[in-house]
């Protein structure tokens, strides 16, 4: 699925009262689909792990994410790193393992991110609820579009929708470590490398000239 | 890396070493292939680079991607074992709780310490670097000039193997013809740089790190270091034969498994195993020296981690290279009858003027270098290029409000990407879907970071000293910091600051933060840099410094400092090159006074 901001602008009004109606509404029975906060925390690697080793997410501390949530990041994320010209769609390559791995580590950095990410999961279910009547990852790409399109055009300092886009900040810049961090990740953005060689010759000539400038090594 | 056990140790040997790192690679090298017997005493564990690097890991195979946790402060593959701003067990305190005032201490407990993630760059001491006070009236002398350090920054250049080009630049020294290796080629971020440094009148040059551009001359080069001695030429010739050039991939902080880059444990370590003639017992928490009845070194006691007893090593010289703030404890908590405040501490200046390195930088966004066409730029493992200080003719002439300089570290690639956003998040805010992947393309490889190197003048506010009250888990007493910076040191870094600003904008590309308005805003905590230097500096007289020009202790002369901690002033330049060749240099001195039965 290719998703693309959509041009169309909603009211500030309306984003408002779907916060409003999200927030009025009763959960009840809803609850246990969300992780909770992690009461003990499972040990790190140490300071001293073994670096060579290839690692899978779930490898050193237990994934925790509930599978209502794993649903909901892998539609999260391939609306924001969707399949197109550039690569893969986010889950083709993991990106919801990572997150999972990320929100579930032991340290400092990772909870603080849980708290963020764990409630803003909840609260883009709740505006779908509220506007659709349906669970977010059930939303066709026209309606969840048009929700991350509300909440990031928006401007206001209303907590609810201050933490609708802090949300959208946090997962976006995990699912960006994570895509960019892959093979296919690479290719996307235009890194080149991780490849013995037997010279290094700088950058190539069509780069200089773009640039305007000549190599001074020689 | 072999190691022995304490009930493997010989009764008595010729030198005890204490650290394993650039200062105690570099000693053990010297003497053992001079034939003297030394036991080496490492706190932390063994270490091989060759099985144990993470060179070519990606991020999607590595935990949180390989980001920074307070268990690997630096991120999963950091050559750093068992340490990084703390070491579990082995707490340090602060004797202030002002905010401007924190001293922070980046540790390794491994074999090699701190040299196997070090950043490389390799940088002399210029002659007004051995003279400040002569200078410009600031700090104090050291007791050598460059011209006694040179043939010494000669030997470990060329058995290290450090690239760069010489420049014939003010207090910059070049290298004599035929001794550094082919530099590399620059980065584009790097040309635009100098482009711009041009027009603002900062110089752009090739760096100088220890990474092997081409393979040493093994054919050559033992003979200039070793003359006469051929035993000693094979087994380095041997050892330089097994050490790769670098292939261009792999930073080197992850360590170097092919040994294309100095660490102590792929350069120093090797051939003095080699020789037979050293024993090094890892897990040694060195406590003290002891002293005999005549008031000589005559070994030191430690504590066994493996076991938790208390152990001793005999030796008829000892040479401490825990690093300045490690050795400066062990110094201090060597009290005995004959030395109630510590151990050569007759002066009262160990522990004192202990500098660390001014540290500001400022990053760009540059439009010029979006959207290029994906070339690789891994290269050296680091950076190419670098600003030595250029302003003593302004200094001179009264233009500037600081003393001494800085050069410029330049980080400009298109690194490998993983664990957190490859472009700042701030660049990307409100986009997604294909968009976002644009404009991630368009801004990746457009940042660069110029981040600045400063010497700090010591002063009295800056000392290490013994805690009254704390322990480690060894029950050994561990270091209180004390830190205060200086005008001099802050106006520096707004001097930087200012400089990297106008060289940014040069290029066409805007600052990514607010500037600094204050010094403190903008400089690193004192020790963040890790060139923590000084402590029981050397000098001409026995009342004004802790030991003479060899780093021999005045006050026992069989015990000598081969780390940091005999430096007098911390020039821009990074420390670790002159701190082999001190080391050299005073094995050099040992094995001359040993066959001379003076120690
Ligand atoms: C991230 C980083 C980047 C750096 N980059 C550069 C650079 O580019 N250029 C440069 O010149 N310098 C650089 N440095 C600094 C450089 O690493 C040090 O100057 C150098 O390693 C100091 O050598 P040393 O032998 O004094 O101490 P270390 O390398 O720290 O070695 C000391 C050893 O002694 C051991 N030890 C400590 N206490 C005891 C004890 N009580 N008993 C037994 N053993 C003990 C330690 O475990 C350690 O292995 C960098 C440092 C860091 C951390
Ligand atoms: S860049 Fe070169 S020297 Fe550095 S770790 Fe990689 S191969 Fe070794």
């Amino acid at each position: 699925m290719k998703t693309d901001q959509s041009p169309e602008r909603i009211s500030r009004r309306v984003v408002l009262k779907w916060f409003a109606t999200a927030a009025a509404a009763t959960q009840l029975g809803r609850s246990r689909l969300w992780a909770e906060d992690m009461s003990s925390l499972p040990a790190g690697y140490g300071t001293d792990p073994n670096l060579t080793k290839i690692y899978q997410p779930g490898d050193v501390w237990p994934l925790t994410l509930k599978p209502k949530e794993r649903g909901l990041v892998t539609f999260l994320a391939d609306l924001i790193l969707p399949e197109d010209e550039f690569g893969p769609a986010a889950s083709a390559l993991r990106v919801p393992d990572f997150i999972d791995e990320w929100v579930s580590a032991p340290y400092p950095n990772q909870q603080s991110s849980r708290k963020k990410i764990i409630p803003g999961l909840k609260l883009m279910d709740e505006l779908s609820q509220a506007r659709f009547g349906r669970d977010f990852e059930k939303l066709s790409a026209r309606q969840s579009t048009g929700i991350l399109d509300a909440i990031m055009a928006q401007q206001g300092d209303e907590p609810q929708l201050k933490k609708a886009q802090g949300f959208l900040h946090e997962f976006t810049s995990l699912c960006m470590g994570a895509y960019y961090g892959t093979p296919a990740g690479w290719k996307a953005i235009g890194y080149v490398g991780n490849v013995p060689l037997p010279s290094f010759d700088g950058p190539p000539q069509e780069v200089l000239d773009r640039v305007g400038v000549t190599q001074t090594v020689s | 890396m072999p190691t022995i056990s304490i009930d493997q140790a010989k009764p008595e040997y010729d030198v005890v070493i204490v650290g394993s790192g650039a200062g105690g690679g570099q000693m053990a090298y010297t003497l053992t292939l001079a034939g003297l017997k030394c036991a080496m005493l490492e706190a932390g564990r063994s270490y091989d680079p060759q099985s144990e690097t993470p060179m070519f890991n990606r991020a999607d195979q590595t935990p949180l991607g390989g980001a920074p946790t307070p268990d690997k402060d630096m991120g999963f593959w950091d050559a750093t074992v068992d340490g990084g701003w703390s070491v579990p067990g082995e707490p340090y305190t602060q004797g202030s709780t002002d905010k401007h005032e924190q001293f922070t201490w980046w540790r390794a407990r491994m074999m090699g310490g701190r040299t196997n993630h070090w950043g490389r760059i390799s940088l002399r001491n210029g002659p007004y670097d051995f003279k400040p006070y002569s200078y410009d009236g600031l700090g104090w002398d050291w007791p050598i000039t460059y011209e006694e350090v040179a043939p010494y920054y000669d030997k470990v250049e060329m058995l290290i193997g450090v690239h760069g080009a010489n420049q014939g630049m003010e207090n910059t020294p070049d290298s004599p013809p035929g001794i550094l290796q082919p530099p590399p080629k620059a980065r584009i971020g790097d040309l635009l740089t100098q482009k711009a440094g041009k027009k603002v009148g900062v110089p752009v040059v090739s760096i100088h790190r220890a990474v092997l551009t081409k393979p040493l001359d093994a054919d050559t080069i033992p003979a200039k270091l070793h003359p006469g001695n051929k035993w000693a030429q094979d087994i380095v010739a041997k050892s330089m034969r097994s050490r790769a050039a670098c292939f261009w991939a792999t930073p080197c902080y992850r360590g170097c498994s092919i040994r294309a880059t100095y660490q102590s444990t792929t350069v120093h370590l090797p051939p003095a195993l080699e020789t037979g003639n050293l024993d090094i017992i890892a897990n040694a928490h060195v406590r003290e020296v002891t002293v005999g009845k005549n008031g000589k070194a005559n070994g030191v006691l430690f504590i066994d981690k493996s076991t938790g007893r208390e152990e001793r090593v005999k030796g008829k010289a000892v040479v401490l290279a825990a690093s300045s703030g490690e050795t400066v404890r062990i110094l201090l908590n060597s009290k005995s009858n004959q030395f109630p405040d510590g151990i050569a501490n007759r002066s009262g200046l160990v522990g004192k003027y202990i500098t660390d390195t001014v540290a500001m930088s400022v990053k760009g966004q540059i439009p010029a270098l979006e959207n290029l066409p994906p070339h690789n730029e891994d290269g050296a493992g680091g950076s190419h290029v670098y600003s030595p200080w250029w302003g003593y003719e302004a200094q001179r002439r009264g233009q500037l409000d600081f003393a001494r300089g800085y050069h410029i570290e330049i980080g400009a690639t298109r690194s490998m990407p993983g664990g957190y956003s490859p472009v700042p998040m701030g660049y990307l805010r409100g986009q997604y879907g294909t968009k976002l992947k644009q404009e991630a393309r368009r801004y990746y490889g457009s940042f660069i970071t110029l981040a600045g190197r400063g010497e700090m003048i010591p002063n009295e506010q800056c000392y290490a000293e013994i805690d009254p009250v704390v322990k480690d888990k060894w029950g050994v007493p561990v270091v209180r910091w004390h830190w205060k910076w200086s005008e001099n040191e802050l106006n520096m870094a707004l001097h930087g600051q200012k400089t990297f600003a106008a060289m940014i904008e040069e290029m066409g590309g805007t600052v990514t933060q607010p500037l600094a308005k204050s010094g403190y805003d903008l400089i690193r905590p004192g020790g963040n840099v890790k060139h923590e230097v000084g402590g029981a500096r050397m000098g001409v007289d026995p009342r004004d410094s802790v030991c003479n020009k060899w780093s021999q202790t005045w006050d026992v002369k069989n015990l000598f400092l081969c780390d940091a901690t005999s430096f007098v002033s911390n020039a821009d330049k990074n420390p670790t090159l002159t701190i082999m060749a001190l080391a050299w240099r005073c094995a050099d001195h040992i094995i001359e006074e040993s066959a001379k039965g003076n120690l």
